[in-house]
C-alpha cells in the first residue's frame, strides 16, 4: 500500500518538510504492510468494537456542574487574546 | 530509618505513629531528588512541599497551576487551569504533588525516548531505557524519588515500564477511574493507574482514585471492594490461572521466559490451578491497536490548533506526527472500512478470546491469566529508534488487554542479567480485585519487590 503522504498531511493539517514526507511515506508503507495481515482474519458477521464499557446514552441533569472555571482562566493559555476573547485569523472574507 | 524506602502503607503508618513528620518525609524525598534527578531525568517539574504524602504525576495528567507539557514542545508553556479527577481525589487523601514526570510525547512510545525533554534513564542501569510511555513515573518509584506515582496506560504504558523498572504497575479496567483531565491519546483505551512499591499500595491508590465523577461517562459507579491484606494468601488457593501459549512464542527472550515460568510454578505452589490456554487472535493485536489507537490519536490531537493553547503543529515530535498520519489515513474516505472498521471487528475477536477463557461454561473457566509483560528486559538507548515497527512489537503482550479493556498488573518476579522482569496478571473486565489478590499473594511469598537498584 502506497500512501499519498501529501494528501494525508493536508487532511491532518500537518505541515511536513520534504524530508519528512519521504521518510513517512516509506515507514507508513511498511507499517501498513504489517497491518495487512488483518485481511487473513474472517470477520464475516462480526460486529466492530468501538467501546468496551457497554454503556451508552449516559445522561446527567441539564444544569451547570460544580467544576467550572472562569472565562479568564479558560483562555489563560491562548497565545493571543484581548478583552477576554481569543484573537485568531478571520474565517470569512471581508 | 530509611524514609524513602518505605511503602505507601508503611509511610502512612509511620506518620500516624509520629515516627517522622510530613516535613521530614518531604525533605527526605526532595533531598533524594536533588541528588539523583539530574542523572535520571525523571522530573520535568519539581514542587518544594513540606506537607502531604509525595506523589509523582505523569506530565500528561492535568495539574492545576502546575505546568503540564505531555513531554511535547507544543505544550512547553501550558499551565492547566483545572485538575484531573484522579489528582483531585489524591489531594483529598492528604497526598501532595512532588513533581511531574517525564514521558514519551503525548504517551506515544515504549522506551521514554520520544520526550522533547530528553530520555529518562533506567535506575537499574542508566545506559538502558526505563520503558514507556510512563517512563518517569516508573523510574520515580524504582529510584525512591516518590512514595508512589500515577501514570496512564493505553497499550501498556503502565505495565511495561513497571516491568522494566522493577516496580508494581497497575492498569485498572477501562471505566474504573475517570479520565477527566488526562490529555486524550486514544479515548477507547486510555486509563490512569498507579506505580507503587507493593501491590497493597496499588490497591489503596485504586481505592482513592476509582469511581464516578460525573465527568467521564464511561466510569462505572462501583468502587473497589474493601479487602483486608492478611486474607490475600488464602484467596489464591483453588483459583484457576490461565497460561496463554501465544505469550511464550519465539519473540520471548529465553531468560525472561525462564523467570516467568518460575513465577508460575510459585503460584502453583501457593495453591493455584495452572491451566494451559490459547488466545488465538493475539498475533493480530498489534496491527489492530496501531489502526485504532492512531485513528483516535489523529482525532484527539486535532484540538492542537495553536489558537486556544500550545504552539504550532510543526512542534509535534516525529512519533506523534507518524501516528497522526497513520490515523488520518485509516479514517480517510476510501480506506475507512478497509482499515478502521476491519480493525474494530478483529478487536471484537480479541475480546472474545478473553471472554471464552474466563467463561466457566467453555471449559477453561480461568479466574486470571498470567504471562510476561515484556518479551525482553530493558534495552539500550537508540536500539529500537530506527524502526518504528520493532518498537511497536515490544508491546505485543500488553496490547491485547488494552483492546479488551480488562485489568492488568505487573509485579516484580525476578531478574535477567541484573535487569528486572515483571509478571503480568490479567483479569476479567471489572474484576480488578482478583488480579490484585493474586499479585499480592505472589508478592507476599517472594522478595523480588524488596530489591532496590544501586544508585
Amino acid at each position: 500500500m502506497k500512501i499519498d503522504v501529501k494528501k494525508v498531511a493536508k487532511l491532518a493539517s500537518l505541515p511536513l518538510s520534504e524530508a519528512e514526507e519521504e521518510k513517512y511515506s516509506k515507514q507508513l508503507s511498511k507499517i501498513l504492510e504489517y497491518i495487512d495481515q488483518l485481511n487473513e482474519v474472517n470477520t464475516e458477521n462480526v460486529e466492530p468494537t468501538y467501546n468496551v464499557s457497554g454503556l451508552s446514552n449516559v445522561l446527567r441533569p441539564d444544569e451547570v456542574g460544580g467544576r467550572t472555571i472562569s472565562q479568564e482562566d479558560a483562555i489563560s493559555n491562548a497565545p493571543k487574546k484581548k478583552d477576554g476573547f481569543i484573537i485568531t485569523k478571520g474565517v470569512f472574507e471581508e | 530509618m530509611n524514609i524513602t524506602g518505605l511503602t505507601l502503607i508503611d509511610t502512612i503508618k509511620a506518620l500516624k505513629e509520629k515516627k517522622f513528620s510530613e516535613q521530614d518525609l518531604n525533605e527526605a524525598y526532595l533531598s533524594r531528588i536533588n541528588d539523583l534527578n539530574s542523572n535520571l531525568n525523571v522530573f520535568l517539574e519539581i514542587k518544594n512541599n513540606s506537607k502531604g504524602i509525595p506523589v509523582a504525576i505523569k506530565d500528561i495528567i492535568s495539574t492545576q497551576n502546575i505546568k503540564t507539557t505531555a513531554g511535547s514542545k507544543i505544550l512547553s508553556t501550558y499551565i492547566p487551569p483545572f485538575k484531573a479527577t484522579v489528582v483531585e481525589k489524591l489531594l483529598q487523601n492528604n497526598v501532595s504533588i512532588i513533581g511531574k514526570t517525564n514521558l514519551d510525547e503525548f504517551a506515544m512510545g515504549s522506551s521514554g525516548e520520544n520526550s522533547a525533554y530528553g530520555p529518562t534513564k533506567n535506575p537499574w542501569d542508566i545506559t538502558k531505557v526505563p520503558g514507556g510511555s510512563s517512563a518517569g513515573s516508573a523510574a520515580a518509584v524504582a529510584a525512591d524519588l516518590a512514595v508512589f506515582s500515577l501514570g496512564t496506560d493505553t497499550g501498556g504504558s503502565i505495565r511495561q515500564p513497571a516491568s522494566l523498572c522493577g516496580v508494581v504497575g497497575f492498569k485498572p479496567s477501562y471505566g474504573k477511574a475517570s479520565r477527566y483531565g488526562l490529555m486524550s491519546m486514544a479515548s477507547s483505551l486510555d486509563v490512569p493507574g498507579p506505580f507503587t512499591k507493593s501491590v497493597a499500595d496499588a490497591r489503596l491508590v485504586m481505592d482513592w482514585i476509582s469511581g464516578e465523577d460525573g465527568l467521564d461517562s464511561n466510569v462505572f459507579s462501583n468502587k473497589l471492594r474493601d479487602s483486608s491484606p492478611s486474607a490475600q494468601n488464602d484467596k489464591i488457593k483453588g483459583l484457576r490461572v490461565g497460561v496463554p501459549k501465544e505469550y511464550f512464542g519465539h519473540g520471548l527472550n529465553s531468560g525472561v521466559g525462564k523467570v516467568i515460568r518460575e513465577a508460575i510454578k510459585k503460584l502453583e505452589d501457593l495453591g493455584a490451578k495452572i491451566v494451559e490456554i490459547s488466545l488465538p487472535h493475539t498475533e493480530y493485536a498489534v496491527a489492530v491497536y496501531y489502526i485504532i489507537m492512531a485513528s483516535e490519536v489523529s482525532s484527539n490531537l486535532a484540538r492542537f490548533d495553536g489558537i486556544r493553547f500550545g504552539s504550532k503543529r510543526e512542534d509535534f515530535g516525529e512519533e506523534v506526527k507518524r501516528r497522526i498520519m497513520l490515523g488520518t489515513f485509516s479514517l480517510s474516505s476510501g480506506y475507512y472500512d478497509e482499515y478502521f472498521t476491519k480493525a474494530a471487528k478483529v478487536r471484537t475477536l480479541i475480546r472474545r478470546d478473553f471472554e471464552k477463557v474466563f467463561d466457566p461454561s467453555t471449559g477453561s473457566g480461568c479466574d486470571v491469566i498470567v504471562g510476561p509483560v515484556s518479551p525482553t528486559v530493558a534495552w539500550g538507548f537508540g536500539e529500537k529508534m530506527q524502526d518504528p515497527l520493532t518498537m511497536y512489537l515490544s508491546d505485543a503482550y500488553t496490547i491485547p488487554a488494552s483492546l479488551a479493556g480488562i485489568p492488568g498488573l505487573s509485579v516484580p518476579c525476578g531478574f535477567v542479567n541484573g535487569l528486572p522482569v515483571g509478571l503480568q496478571i490479567l483479569g476479567k473486565f471489572m474484576d480488578d480485585e482478583t488480579v490484585l489478590d493474586v499479585g499480592e499473594a505472589y508478592e507476599n511469598a517472594t522478595d523480588w519487590h524488596k530489591e532496590k537498584p544501586k544508585i
